[in-house]
């Protein structure tokens, strides 16, 4: 259980500890469907990707969100999350092998709270970010 | 392909959705969230929480319980193989909980295109309130429309 980042403590510049994912499958895709209730065909259905000029499925961008979250979550609680935003910046393919990442980028003070800001990211096998997040934590 | 700015302010039916036990055990599999919280109370209880929560993103499974499922596509007249999703942000005002039913209504803020009408752009809020009426979360994404018109050229 990850404890809540100390505000004293914390530096802009620090960095969350990387995650590397295992390869995208497409029974992720499948399960992420289901769990998420977004069935969209795009996502699992080959015949319907190629129709609209993909050349294979491709994961739900919340899919990917979904990993943000998971980072932001290995570096502060879940109670204590207050924004988590992202681009999404280009396409997650099957077999893409995705790197998690963040950065400290500001601490402040807003109603009461002391607030860290990060930048959060999805970044696939070639180097280029999948999606472009920030995240705002509650510090102790 | 032309998108009907008038839609810009349109408010949908509001709807409530129940976050789901099953269900979010399948979002966190699919997803790889392993964190016993999430599935077990005694480990949640254990970690501080009331009851177990919800991922932060498991927001989407109940922003897509909408019983009339694909309504801003149908007001725009898009077809769903056309979109790709732009942004998505949350706001977090308190916890989710397993078990909470939660009030959605989404409303459609703005409408603009890039490239010429090649892109469009639907940015939409949606508010998601406790039964007592207060809010929990505001959801804000953008859905952009690929123009198949724009493709042919």
């Amino acid at each position: 259980m990850v404890a809540a980042p100390k505000f004293d403590q914390v530096k802009v510049g620090d960095k969350i500890k990387p995650i590397v994912l295992p390869p995208i499958t497409r029974h992720q895709l499948a399960l992420y469907c289901g769990g998420s209730g977004d069935h969209n065909p795009i996502h699992v259905d080959l015949d319907f990707a190629k129709k609209f000029g993909f050349k294979d499925v491709f994961a739900h961008g919340m899919l990917s969100m979904g990993f943000l979250g998971r980072l932001v979550t290995s570096y502060a609680p879940r109670d204590r999350i207050r924004k988590l935003g992202t681009r999404f910046t280009s396409i997650t393919w099957v077999g893409d092998v995705i790197t998690l990442s963040g950065t400290v980028t500001g601490k402040r003070e807003e109603g009461g709270e002391k607030l860290i800001d990060l930048e959060v990211k999805c970044t696939n096998q070639n180097g280029q970010d999948t999606l472009q997040g920030h995240a705002t934590v509650a510090a102790s | 392909m032309q998108l009907d700015k008038k839609l810009i302010g349109h408010e949908f039916k509001a709807f409530d959705a129940v976050a789901e036990a099953g269900k979010v055990k399948l979002f966190c599999k699919a997803i790889g969230e392993e964190d016993p919280i999430y599935a077990d109370a005694a480990a949640a209880k254990a970690a501080g929480y009331k009851a177990v929560p919800v991922p932060p993103t498991f927001l989407q499974a109940l922003t897509n319980d909408d019983p009339e499922k694909g309504g801003l596509l149908k007001a725009l007249n898009v077809d769903i193989g056309l979109i790709l999703h732009g942004e998505q942000h949350y706001d977090y005002y308190a916890p989710v909980y397993v078990g909470d039913t939660i009030t959605c209504q989404q409303k459609v803020t703005d409408i603009y295109d890039k490239k010429g009408g090649a892109l469009w752009f639907v940015v939409s809020e949606t508010s998601m309130k406790d039964k007592a009426g207060k809010l929990v979360a505001k959801a804000t994404s953008i859905t952009v429309v690929r123009n198949p018109d724009a493709a042919k050229k």
